[in-house]
């Protein structure tokens, strides 16, 4: 039935985020860009994408800081775009995608305010697409009863906030509850909207959106193991919506080691299965430190986790008619700037090894 | 789902109450389908048909091309050469414009089908003459009546559907088209499809009124 009426509102934004997701790297465009000697070369090759001449007018040396500025800038333009031109409900789903942002922006503030950085440093590395008018205000917090009257109140974070309200005072520890406490309020929220407005949008988002809650969820328990984080307050911290709840997320919360980890998410999702694999395999053969494990184990299943991401948010694009194209294409490009950030550092360290260390979208 | 309930709910509950108001005083009889039929003139059944015909088919072209037309403007801004090739999915006239169609496909497809809607109407009205009154309730002009009114709603019904069809089909083609280029033609196929539904209805509508009569006296 959405067909009948989706493109009234939003036939024409769908046709043009379709169009600028056929402008993501390719496996070619990447494997030519892996070529490149230096910085001077990596900007041509970019220069035939659909990036275009975004760094024609940087002055030389471009730094890699430069390159991921000016490649975010680019996503945000077209965000922008797409919002300026959308009506309700997907105004308010982009809205949505952008406090994910917003939290993390909050976050980043408070923890550098925490570590008496400088306030303008802190601002410029905010996340554009995150920003918010009362945002300075947040460097003077200094607990959260104040963070939340002074600045968070006015905010589509607010009710966000209230299960934190009782942690009183920042330190680092606390602000990693707050973040997390704020992401499970903020997926909950996000994917209660998602099934309100039905149909394939429902269907999608709520598989994407899961996905992220069990990851929150296995990262959670595993960075939680060796800190002075409860059991009872890191189950608090588990989203309620994902794969893994409510089996799952029990038994995670009684988890002790990664072994644990690992025997719950492969009995609960067969999907999550093969994340473990490779981590395990690579940690036995060449590490035998338990921290450079752990580490590797990590990276590893952060690895899994990108690579999953990247096929849900593609198999968006095969259903026309639903809203999860233009969360996944924000997601997709998010991930492509990482890659060409990468190679863009790797060509600059001289590091060819690893150059190709990254996860080619198409 | 709110409209769905209220449009059903409303009538029925309407009806409910006027018909056991008739049973209850004791005038069930004064509900004659029958009666209803042969009093009610035969202008009335053919007028309404021709009527239903084209303006169905007009709102299944007009849905169609607004579908498939949001989707070709969307898709044109990255892949501008979508456009022409396209618009097909809306038009109706198939034979004439062949050589187009393989142009113009998507918006021509959806526009075919107010021309079906089109064409029927103008044969439907032909048979459209006027008569003194007294002459005009006889087998005959009963029956064009009827096969009119059957007639275009049958027209009008499929080329709405069809409208429909050909708008969702060529918005995904649009699309598709503007992903890959190589897809175009496979897909022109799947909208072939969807648009000769609509000379279905054109067919059977074009049966039914054939064995129809002008409206004659005695």
């Amino acid at each position: 039935m959405e067909a009948l009426f989706f493109n009234v509102n939003t036939g024409y934004l769908e046709g043009i985020v379709r169009g600028y997701k056929a402008g993501i790297l390719t496996q070619n465009q990447y494997a030519s860009l892996t070529q490149c000697e230096t910085i001077e070369d990596f900007r041509m090759q970019l220069s035939s994408t659909d990036y275009g001449n975004f760094l024609a007018n940087e002055p030389l040396p471009i730094s890699t800081s430069t390159i991921n500025d000016k490649a975010t800038q680019i996503l945000v333009d077209q965000f922008n775009h797409l919002r300026n031109n959308s009506v309700e409900p997907l105004s308010t789903f982009l809205d949505y995608m952008t406090y994910a942002y917003m939290i993390d922006n909050v976050i980043l503030l408070i923890t550098g305010t925490l570590h008496e950085r400088d306030t303008h440093e802190l601002l410029e590395r905010c996340h554009p697409l995150g920003v918010f008018d009362t945002m300075p205000a947040l460097c003077v917090a200094t607990n959260v009863e104040e963070l939340y009257q002074s600045v968070l109140v006015e905010t589509p974070l607010a009710p966000y906030f209230r299960d934190c309200l009782s942690a009183s005072d920042l330190d680092d520890l606390n602000i990693e509850i707050i973040r997390n406490t704020l992401y499970k309020a903020y997926l909950e929220d996000f994917h209660a909207f998602c099934l309100s407005v039905g149909g394939p949008t429902a269907d999608r988002m709520s598989r994407i959106l899961q996905f992220e809650a069990d990851r929150r969820t296995i990262n959670i328990t595993i960075n939680s193991f060796g800190t002075e984080l409860s059991k009872e307050q890191r189950a608090r911290l588990y989203p309620v919506i994902g794969r893994l709840f409510p089996d799952g997320n029990n038994a995670l919360a009684k988890a002790d080691d990664p072994e644990q980890v690992k025997l719950v998410c492969e009995n609960m999702v067969p999907e999550y299965r093969g994340f473990f694999d490779t981590s395990s395999s690579r940690s036995n053969g060449t590490a035998t430190d338990e921290l450079a494990t752990s580490a590797a184990y990590a990276a590893a299943l952060e690895n899994n986790f990108f690579q999953m991401e990247v096929n849900l948010n593609k198999e968006s694009f095969l259903q026309q008619f639903q809203y999860s194209v233009f969360y996944s294409y924000i997601k997709l490009k998010e991930h492509e700037i990482r890659s060409i950030g990468w190679i863009a550092e790797c060509i600059a360290q001289n590091a060819r090894d690893r150059i190709n260390d990254f996860i080619p979208i198409f | 789902m709110g409209y769905l309930a209220y449009s059903v709910a409303g009538p029925t509950s309407v009806a409910g109450i006027v018909g056991l108001y008739l049973l209850l005083t004791g005038s069930g009889e004064s509900f004659n389908v029958g009666r209803f039929l042969e009093e009610s003139s035969p202008y009335l059944w053919a007028m309404t048909g021709i009527g239903l015909c084209i303006g169905l088919s007009v709102l299944g072209a007009a849905w169609g091309i607004f579908v498939t037309g949001a989707s070709i403007l969307g898709g044109g801004v990255r892949a501008p050469r979508i456009r022409t090739k396209n618009l097909i999915r809306c038009a109706g006239k198939v034979y004439s414009m062949v050589p187009i169609l393989i142009k113009y496909n998507s918006i021509i497809f959806c526009e075919v089908v107010a021309i079906y809607g089109v064409i029927m109407s103008i044969v439907f009205s032909s048979k459209v003459v006027s008569i003194p009154e007294t002459e005009l309730y006889t087998a005959s002009n009963y029956y064009t009546g009827f096969s009119l009114f059957w007639g275009g709603l049958t027209v009008g019904t499929c080329n709405l559907l069809c409208g429909v069809a050909v708008g969702i089909a060529g918005s995904t083609a649009a699309i598709g088209d503007a992903a890959d280029p190589t897809l175009f033609v496979k897909i022109l196929i799947i909208e072939v499809f969807a648009s000769i539904m609509g000379l279905f209805g054109l067919i059977v509508g074009l049966l039914v009124s054939g064995k129809a009569q002008t409206f004659e006296g005695l």
